[in-house]
C-alpha cells in the first residue's frame, strides 16, 4: 500500500496521472494472488474447531411420494454426528428465491433425482459421504414428466404462459410473398464453475449465523437462512470473498447449501462445512434451461421479415426458480437484432421432474436469440442470398424506403415488439466494419472455391450480430449500494453489493474510486462483500455489477468529496470550484490577491489528515437505482432496458463430413463495451464468453436417461471447451469511440453477458458447412448442441435431401442451378 | 516408511491411510490450500502438482492431478506445489506471464494452470540445455514453441472464464527472459526445493528386505505397499491375494474419489523396475505393465507414427504422465483407447502369477465386459508389440466429443499390408462397438485380397452392421457408432490411397494446430483425386505415411517475440 509514494518524490507524483484510473488496463486485483495459490476460496480456510462435514441425501427417483423413512442406520454410521430431516427445519420450509417450490428439504413428494431429503453431518466429508448409502426411505413411484413435449401436451407449467405482440402477424405472414417455419431443440448447459457449490456456516453468540458462501446473492442467502431458522436477518452475516466462478449457477442455487449447513449448525452447536462434490453439483443444482422454439415467417423477396410467429417453450424444471424471468428474456431477445415487424411471441414455463433450471449468462436470451439466427439462414437458403445479406437488411434502424407504416410515412424500424426504441442504433456500422476488417466477402468466395473443390472437409462462415438489453426485467432489482471510508493515511476502503466471481468487478469498481478522487488505483482497497457492510444488495447478475455498484461507489465518493471540498474551501478560504483533486493531490487555486494567483498541492494523504483533524466525515454509503425503466406485463409493453449493448462475430469453421468432427479455425468479433472501463478485463469477458457461449453450442451435451437421471455427471462425460479449442486465429476488438448514449457509469456498457451470444455465429457457420453440400440450397436441420454426431445427423440428411432434389429435377427436366456447378460436387454416396 | 520430498523437504507418511490420495494429503494434513479440487476425478486440471522422479544423477519433473494419485505411489519421488514457486516473492516466469497476460479470471483453476506452465517451462528448458550444451541455462528463450506443443502441456487444464486465449499467449511468452527473469536471488532456495539432495528412497536398498524396511504405510487396517523388485511383488501378492495393484491409478482412484469406497490394500507398481521399463528389439517392442503413455508416446511416434498421435490425444498430458498402458489394458474398458490398436497390431501380453508366466495375444485377453482373462494370483508384466514390417501400415482414428481429453465415443485401428496395390492382410481393432474391444473378421476378410481402391472400402462398409451391434450412452447413439464407423473405413481407404509425400493434406479436423495449418486450408490442400497407387515407402520412414506430421515442429507464425532461427 502507498508504496510508489515512498519512492517517488511528492514533485515527481504530481507530475503524473494516476496509476490504474479508470479506462487503464489494470490487472484484476487478485491476479498475483491468483497466480501464487494464495487466493482463499470457501474450502481454503482454516476449518473452525470442531468444523462438521455435511453431505445430503437425495430422491433416487424423478417423481415420487416418500411413503416411509428410517434414518437410525445413517445415524449410527461412523462419523456421523447429527441427521436432519424438513421436521427438524425451525423456520420456513421453503426457500424459492422469488415463487414458493422449492422446499429446502423434501416433505413429501419428490420431484427430480438427487432432490435433498435429509442431510448428514459427520466428522469428515468421507463419513457424511458414505453414511448416506445407509438410509432406508420407501417410494411410491409416480409418473414423471421428463420433456418440454409431455409438458406442453398437458399444460404442465410452472408459471403462466406470457405473451408479447405487435401489429398482426397473422395477417402479415398470410400476405407475404414468401412463408417459411422451422423448429430447433436447444439443450441447457452445466455452468461448471471451477469452484463447485460450497458454504461454511459458524454459529455466533447471538444465535446467528456467519455464513461464509460462494454466491452471487449474499443478501439472499442472508434471507433465506434466516427464515429456515426462523430468526431475524440481522442475526444472519453472509460474507463472500470471491467465487471460484459463478456464471448464473451461483445467483439461487448457493443458498441451499447454505439453509442446509445452517440448520445443521444451529441443531449441533458446531461450524458446518457443505462442499459439493463435482458430480452431487452437477446432479443436484441447476442449469441453463433447454428451449424448445419454433417460428413461421412471412417476407418479401429482399428476405425482409413482414411478420412473424414465434413460440419459445423453456424446460423449467421442477419449481420456478428464476424461470419466469428467463422466458421472459428469451422472449425479448427472439428478435435478436432484427426488426420484425408484426410479431407474436408466445412464452411457455414448462414443468418437468428434473432439477429446477436456473439463471446462466445470458439468461433466457442466447436461446431466444437462436430461432431468429436459424430464421435468417433459413429465409437466405430459401431466396439463396448470403446470410449476410439477409441478416443486414433486417437489422434495427436499417431503413427501406418502400416498407411504410400505417399511416404511409416510412417505417422507421426502431421499435421491438415489446414497444422499446433501439435509441443507440449501433448495429448496422458496427456489422459493415467487421465484415470488412474479417474479409468476409472475399473469404466467402475463397470457401466457395474450396468447397467446390473438396470432397469431404467443408468449410462453413457467419457473420451474426447480438443486441443484448441490459437491466434487471424485475424493476427493483435495479438498485445498489456502496461503502467508501478514506482512513487518515489517505488510504481507501471500498464495499459494495456486488460479487466478485472473475469478472473483474472489484477492480472495475476501484478504478471508478480511483478516478473519483484522481488517486492511484493501489491506493483503493476492496474487501469482501458482506451483508452487514451494504445491505439488501440485488444479485450480481444480469451483467449489472459495474453499472450498478460503480455507480453506488461513485455516488459515495461524490458525498465524500463535496464536504472535503466544503471543508477544503473554507480551510483555504478559496470557492469551492477553485478546488478539485489531481494527480494524488488536492489542488487549489488561491487568488484572493487578483494580480498573482498561486496553486497549492497538498498530497491527498496530507489533506485527509488535514480534514480528519478538522473534523470532516471520511466516510458515505452510496446509493443508484436505474432511471427511465418499466415494463407493464398485463400488456406485454414497455422499456424492460434502460440499454442495449451490440456485438458481432465472424467464425469460420471446417467440417469433416465423413465423421462430423469439425474445427473452429478464425474468429474476429467487434463489440460494443461503450467506453471501457477496463479494456483488457472487458477482452477478458469477451473471449471467455465467447468460448463459454461456443461450449454450450458444440460439445457440451446434457444427457438425461429414460428415468429422468442426468447420465453426463461428471467432466469426463460432459465436455467444456478445452485450451485445443480456442480458435487458433482469434481477433477480438472493442468497438471504438462508442459511449453509452445513456449516462452510465462513465458511459460505459455491461459485458459479462453479451458475449457469449456471439458464439452462435460457431452454430451458424457449422450449418453453412453442412448447407455446402445442397449447393447452399437446404438449411439443414441442426439442434443444440452441435456435437460431431449432430452435425453428421446434418450432414447426411442433406445429402438425401439434395440427392432427392436432383432426381426431382431430373425428372421436370428443368435444372434450377447451373449443371456443371452440379457435376463439380460429387456425391459421396455414389462414390468415384 | 514411506519417505517422499514435499517442496524440498523430506516427508513421511507412514501413518496414512492406504487409500489416502495426494490431493487430501496436500490439502488436509499439510495445508497447502493452493492446490485446488475441481472434479476430483482428473478431469479438470485444478489440482496439478509436479511430481519428480530421480532420473540418473537429478531430479526430472513431469505435471500430475493430485487428486487420483495415491500418496503410496510417491515412495522416493519429490513433489512441488505452487507454494514453493515464489517462496521469496519472486515470481516464476509462467507465474509473471500469466499475471502479464490478464491470464486468469475467477483464479480457481489459475494454481492448476501455473504448475502444467512451469512443468513445461522447466521440460523446455532442461531440454534446451541438454541438446544445445550451452552455458546460458537460463536463456531459453531462443526457443521456439508451437501452439501444439502449449495446447498438449494444457490439455489437462480447465478453464471456463478466460477462454484461454490469454493463457496460450502467456505460455509463448514466459520463455521470453528479457520479459520474464528467473528470479535470480532465489537460486538457492530454488535448487533445494527442485533438486533435493538424494532420493529419500533409494529402490536398490530395499533388495528383499523385510516388511519394516519395505515402503509401506499403514493406518487403521488398511496397509498399502511399494515394492522396489517383482520378487517383493509376488511375495505381496500371496500373502494378500485381497490387495489391489495400482500402476498409475488414474481410473481406480475414482472408486475412492467418486464412489466414495473404502480400500484398504494397494500395491504400488510404479517402483518395480522390471514393470517400468521399456524395450526395443530388432522385431518388437516390450513394454513393462507400468510404463506411463508418457514414456511411449515418441516411441510410437517413431514406430507406429498414427498410433503416437492418437496417444497424445488420450486423456490429458497429466493422465498421460501418470497412466499406463498395462492399466489401459487391465481395465478392460470396452472404451479403452489402447486396446483396439494393439488387436490390430498382434500385440501378446505376458502374465506373471503364483504358477509361473504364460503369453497370450491380446485378443484373447478380453472375455466380457470388463472381465479379462487374468486369473487370481495373476498379474500383467509386460505387452510385447511386432514392429510394423515393410508394406505394413497401421491406421488409428478416434471419435470423440471433444478433441482434447475425451474418452472415445469410437475408435477405429486397421493394420493392413500392401502388396502390388493390393491388400494382402488386414488386422482390424474397434473401440465403443462392443461390451469389449474387438476386432471385425468380416472387415477383415472384405477387403483382403481386394485391389487397394476405394471401391473396396466401400464394399468393406456393411462389415459393421453385420459384426457390431452398439449401444445408446452417454458419449453417442448407437446410429452414429455404426456411420462413423462407416465413414471411418472410408477414410482409411483414401488416406491409404493417397499420396502420403504430399504432407500438406489435411484429412483430419485433429491435424489443425497452428497458422500453418490454416494457410494450407486456404490454399485449398484437400482431400482429393486419389491416386491408384501407394507411394512406396521404406520401413525407416513410416511417419510419412500418416498426413499428421506429430512431432512438435518448428512453426514460424508461433514463436516467442525477439526469436531468431532456433529449432527444437
Amino acid at each position: 500500500m502507498l508504496k510508489s509514494e515512498q519512492q517517488e518524490t511528492t514533485a515527481q507524483i504530481r507530475c503524473r496521472p494516476p496509476k490504474g484510473r479508470m479506462g487503464h488496463k489494470a490487472q484484476h486485483d487478485s491476479a498475483q494472488k491468483h497466480v501464487t495459490g494464495k487466493a482463499i476460496y470457501i474450502d481454503d480456510i482454516v476449518e473452525p474447531k470442531g468444523c462438521l462435514h455435511v453431505a445430503v441425501g437425495g430422491s433416487r427417483f424423478a417423481h415420487a411420494k416418500i411413503k416411509s423413512i428410517n434414518l437410525e442406520a445413517v445415524k449410527n454410521a461412523p462419523g456421523v454426528v447429527e441427521v436432519i430431516t424438513i421436521t427438524d427445519v425451525p423456520g420456513h420450509t421453503d426457500i424459492g428465491p422469488v415463487f414458493p417450490g422449492d422446499p429446502v428439504l423434501v416433505d413429501s413428494v419428490c420431484e427430480y433425482i438427487g432432490q435433498p431429503i435429509f442431510a448428514v453431518a459427520a466428522q469428515s466429508s468421507l463419513e457424511a459421504k458414505q453414511a448416506l448409502a445407509f438410509a432406508d426411505i420407501e417410494y411410491i413411484e409416480c409418473t414423471p414428466i421428463l420433456d418440454i413435449d409431455t409438458a406442453l401436451a398437458e399444460k404442465y407449467y410452472v408459471r403462466p404462459p406470457h405473451q408479447q405482440k405487435r401489429g398482426d402477424a397473422e395477417q402479415a405472414i398470410s400476405e407475404a410473398e414468401h412463408v417459411l417455419s422451422g423448429s430447433q431443440y436447444i439443450k441447457g448447459q452445466e455452468h461448471f464453475y471451477l469452484e463447485g457449490q460450497v458454504s461454511l456456516v459458524v454459529p455466533t453468540e447471538d444465535d446467528g449465523m456467519m455464513v461464509y458462501a460462494s454466491s452471487q446473492h449474499p443478501t439472499e442467502v442472508q434471507k433465506l437462512v434466516a427464515e429456515v431458522l426462523g430468526i431475524g436477518i440481522n442475526k444472519v452475516q453472509v460474507e463472500v470473498q470471491r467465487m471460484g466462478g459463478g456464471f448464473g449457477g451461483k445467483e439461487t442455487q448457493a443458498a441451499p447449501l447454505a439453509c442446509i449447513a445452517a440448520l445443521l449448525a444451529h441443531k449441533t452447536g458446531r461450524a458446518c462445512k457443505y462442499r459439493m462434490t463435482r458430480q452431487d453439483d452437477m446432479i443436484m443444482t441447476g442449469k441453463r434451461h433447454d428451449f424448445q422454439n419454433a417460428y413461421t415467417v412471412g417476407f418479401d423477396k429482399q428476405g425482409i421479415i413482414q411478420g412473424a410467429q414465434i413460440t419459445l417453450a423453456g424446460k423449467c424444471g421442477n419449481s420456478p426458480d428464476l424461470s419466469d424471468a428467463i422466458v421472459d428474456r428469451a422472449m425479448f431477445h427472439c428478435d435478436n437484432a432484427y426488426y420484425l415487424n408484426h410479431a407474436t411471441v408466445d412464452g411457455i414455463r414448462c414443468k418437468t421432474h428434473t432439477v429446477s433450471a436456473t439463471a446462466f449468462r445470458g439468461f433466457g436470451g442466447p436461446q431466444g436469440m437462436m430461432v431468429v439466427e436459424m430464421m435468417m439462414d433459413d429465409i437466405a437458403r430459401e431466396l439463396g442470398e448470403d446470410p449476410l445479406t439477409v441478416r443486414q437488411r433486417n437489422l434495427y434502424g436499417v431503413i427501406h424506403d418502400h416498407i411504410k407504416t400505417a399511416d404511409g410515412s416510412i417505417d422507421p424500424r426502431n421499435e421491438t415488439h415489446y414497444g422499446q426504441t433501439v435509441a443507440q442504433q449501433v448495429l448496422p456500422d458496427l456489422m459493415d466494419t467487421l465484415a470488412k476488417s474479417s474479409d468476409y466477402w472475399v473469404r466467402r468466395s475463397e470457401i466457395e472455391s474450396f468447397n467446390a473443390h473438396s470432397r469431404y472437409m467443408k468449410k462453413g462462415l457467419a457473420l451474426t450480430p447480438i443486441k443484448f438489453g441490459i437491466s434487471f426485467t424485475v424493476q427493483h432489482l435495479n438498485q445498489a449500494g456502496a461503502l467508501i471510508h478514506i482512513y487518515t493515511d489517505g488510504s481507501i476502503h471500498l464495499n459494495h453489493g456486488g460479487t466478485e466471481m472473475g469478472q473483474g468487478l472489484f477492480v472495475k469498481v476501484a478504478q471508478i474510486v480511483a478516478e473519483a478522487f484522481q488517486v492511484d488505483l493501489e491506493r483503493i482497497q476492496v474487501s469482501a462483500t458482506r451483508t452487514d457492510k451494504v445491505p439488501n444488495t440485488s444479485p450480481t447478475a444480469a451483467s449489472s455489477g459495474s453499472d450498478l455498484n460503480g455507480m453506488a461507489a461513485l455516488d459515495a465518493c461524490e458525498k465524500i468529496k463535496s464536504d472535503l471540498i466544503e471543508f477544503a474551501a473554507d480551510h483555504y478560504a478559496v470557492d469551492a470550484s477553485d478546488i478539485h483533486f489531481e494527480n494524488n493531490h488536492l489542488v487549489v487555486k488561491k487568488s484572493d490577491d487578483k494580480s498573482k494567483a498561486e496553486t497549492v498541492w497538498v498530497p491527498f494523504a496530507e489533506f485527509i489528515q488535514l480534514a480528519y483533524m478538522n473534523r470532516v466525515p471520511l466516510s458515505a454509503t452510496g446509493f443508484y437505482k436505474t432511471p427511465k425503466i418499466h415494463y407493464d406485463r398485463a400488456v406485454g409493453k414497455g422499456r424492460p432496458f434502460f440499454y442495449f449493448a451490440h456485438g458481432a462475430a465472424c467464425s469460420e469453421v471446417i467440417v469433416d463430413t465423413l465423421t462430423g468432427e469439425y474445427k473452429v479455425l478464425r474468429v474476429d468479433i467487434l463489440h460494443d463495451v461503450g467506453q471501457s472501463l477496463n479494456p483488457a478485463i472487458d477482452i477478458g469477458q469477451i473471449e471467455g464468453g465467447f468460448i463459454q457461449g461456443m461450449g454450450w453450442l458444440t460439445t457440451e451435451e446434457l444427457s438425461w436417461d429414460a428415468a429422468g437421471k442426468l447420465s453426463s455427471n461428471s467432466p469426463a462425460n460432459y465436455k467444456i471447451p478445452a485450451a485445443g479449442d480456442t480458435p487458433i486465429d482469434f481477433r477480438v476488438n472493442l468497438l471504438p469511440q462508442a459511449p453509452n448514449s445513456e449516462a452510465t457509469i462513465y458511459r460505459s456498457k455491461a459485458v459479462g453477458e453479451p458475449p457469449f451470444m456471439l458464439a452462435i455465429s460457431v452454430w451458424s457457420a457449422l450449418r453453412d458447412a453442412v448447407s455446402s453440400l445442397s449447393d447452399y440450397t437446404y438449411s439443414p436441420p441442426m439442434n443444440a448442441p452441435a456435437t460431431p454426431e449432430c452435425v453428421l445427423n446434418a450432414v447426411l440428411e442433406t445429402k438425401s435431401f439434395f440427392v432427392a432434389k436432383n432426381k426431382t429435377e431430373i425428372n421436370n427436366d428443368a435444372p434450377k442451378h447451373d449443371a456443371q456447378n452440379i457435376k463439380n460436387k460429387p456425391d459421396v454416396q455414389g462414390g468415384s | 516408511m514411506l519417505n517422499f520430498y514435499l517442496n524440498g523437504r523430506a516427508v513421511s507418511a507412514s501413518h496414512l491411510c492406504a487409500d489416502t490420495t495426494l490431493l487430501t494429503y496436500l490439502r488436509t494434513h499439510q495445508n497447502l490450500v493452493g492446490t485446488k479440487e475441481g472434479c476430483a476425478s482428473g478431469d479438470c486440471g485444478a489440482c496439478t502438482v509436479l511430481l519428480g522422479e530421480y532420473v540418473g544423477t537429478q531430479w526430472v519433473y513431469k505435471s500430475v492431478d493430485a487428486c487420483i494419485i495415491f500418496v503410496v505411489q510417491l515412495s522416493g519421488k519429490s513433489i512441488i506445489t505452487v507454494e514453493a514457486l515464489a517462496s521469496n516473492g519472486e515470481l516464476h516466469p509462467a507465474q509473471a506471464a500469466l499475471m502479464a497476460f490478464h491470464g486468469s479470471q475467477c483464479g480457481f483453476c489459475t494454481p492448476g494452470i501455473v504448475m502444467s506452465l512451469v512443468a513445461f517451462y522447466e521440460a523446455k528448458l532442461s531440454q534446451y540445455k541438454t541438446r544445445d550444451n550451452k552455458n546460458q541455462a537460463d536463456s531459453p528463450n531462443s526457443m521456439a514453441v508451437t501452439r501444439q506443443e502449449i495446447e498438449t502441456a494444457l490439455s489437462g487444464n480447465l478453464c471456463r472464464c478466460t477462454g484461454y486465449r490469454p493463457i496460450l499467449d502467456a505460455a509463448q511468452a514466459m520463455f521470453d527472459v528479457d520479459r520474464f527473469p528467473r528470479a535470480q536471488n532465489t537460486v538457492k532456495d530454488t535448487v533445494k526445493i527442485w533438486q533435493p539432495k538424494a532420493p529419500a528412497c533409494d529402490p536398490q536398498v530395499n533388495n528383499g528386505a523385510p516388511d519394516d524396511v519395505l515402503p509401506r504405510m499403514v493406518s487403521s487396517k488398511k496397509q498399502a505397499w511399494a515394492p522396489t523388485e517383482e520378487a517383493e511383488l509376488k511375495r505381496l501378492i500371496q500373502a494378500h491375494p485381497d490387495a489391489t495393484l495400482v500402476a498409475g491409478a488414474t481410473d481406480f482412484a475414482l472408486k475412492v474419489t467418486q464412489q466414495y469406497q473404502s480400500v484398504s490394500k494397494i500395491i504400488s507398481l510404479n517402483s518395480i523396475p522390471e514393470l517400468t521399463h521399456v524395450d526395443v528389439t530388432d522385431d518388437h517392442i516390450q513394454i513393462g505393465a507400468a510404463v506411463t503413455y508418457a514414456q511411449l508416446t515418441q516411441i510410437f511416434l517413431k514406430y507406429y507414427p498414427e498410433f503416437g498421435v492418437m496417444l497424445n490425444r488420450l486423456g490429458s498430458q497429466q493422465i498421460r504422465n501418470s497412466g499406463t498402458l498395462g492399466g489401459n489394458i487391465t481395465n478392460a474398458s470396452p472404451v479403452g483407447d489402447t486396446p483396439p490398436v494393439l488387436i490390430a497390431l498382434g500385440a501378446s501380453l505376458e502374465l506373471g502369477g503364483p504358477s509361473g508366466e504364460r503369453s497370450l495375444p491380446i485378443s484373447q485377453f478380453f472375455i466380457s465386459y470388463k472381465k479379462t482373462a487374468l486369473m487370481p494370483g495373476e498379474y500383467l508384466r509386460r505387452i510385447t508389440i511386432p514392429k510394423l514390417k515393410e508394406k505394413e501400415y497401421l491406421k488409428v482414428y478416434k471419435i470423440s466429443k471433444r478433441l482434447e481429453d475425451d474418452i472415445s465415443a469410437m475408435l477405429f485401428a486397421l493394420k493392413v499390408t500392401i502388396e502390388d496395390a493390393v491388400i494382402t492382410a488386414a488386422k482390424s481393432g474397434f473401440g465403443g462397438m462392443a461390451e469389449i474391444p474387438k476386432g471385425s473378421k468380416r472387415l477383415e476378410e472384405s477387403i483382403t485380397g481386394k485391389p487397394l481402391t476405394e471401391n473396396t472400402f466401400e464394399q468393406a462398409q456393411s462389415a459393421i452392421d453385420q459384426d457390431f451391434s452398439p449401444i445408446t450412452d452417454v458419449r453417442a447413439s448407437a446410429g452414429y457408432r455404426n456411420e462413423v464407423a462407416k465413414g471411418l473405413i472410408i477414410k482409411s481407404g483414401l488416406e491409404l490411397l493417397q499420396d502420403s509425400v504430399d504432407a500438406q493434406v489435411v484429412t483430419r479436423v485433429e491435424q489443425i494446430h497452428d497458422c500453418d495449418s490454416l494457410k494450407c486450408l486456404s490454399q485449398g490442400n484437400p482431400l482429393h483425386h486419389p491416386r491408384q497407387h501407394l507411394h512406396q515407402q521404406s520401413q525407416e520412414q513410416p511417419q510419412n505415411l500418416g498426413p499428421t506430421p506429430a512431432q512438435p515442429s518448428l512453426r514460424p507464425s508461433f514463436r516467442p517475440s525477439g526469436d531468431t532461427d532456433a529449432e527444437v
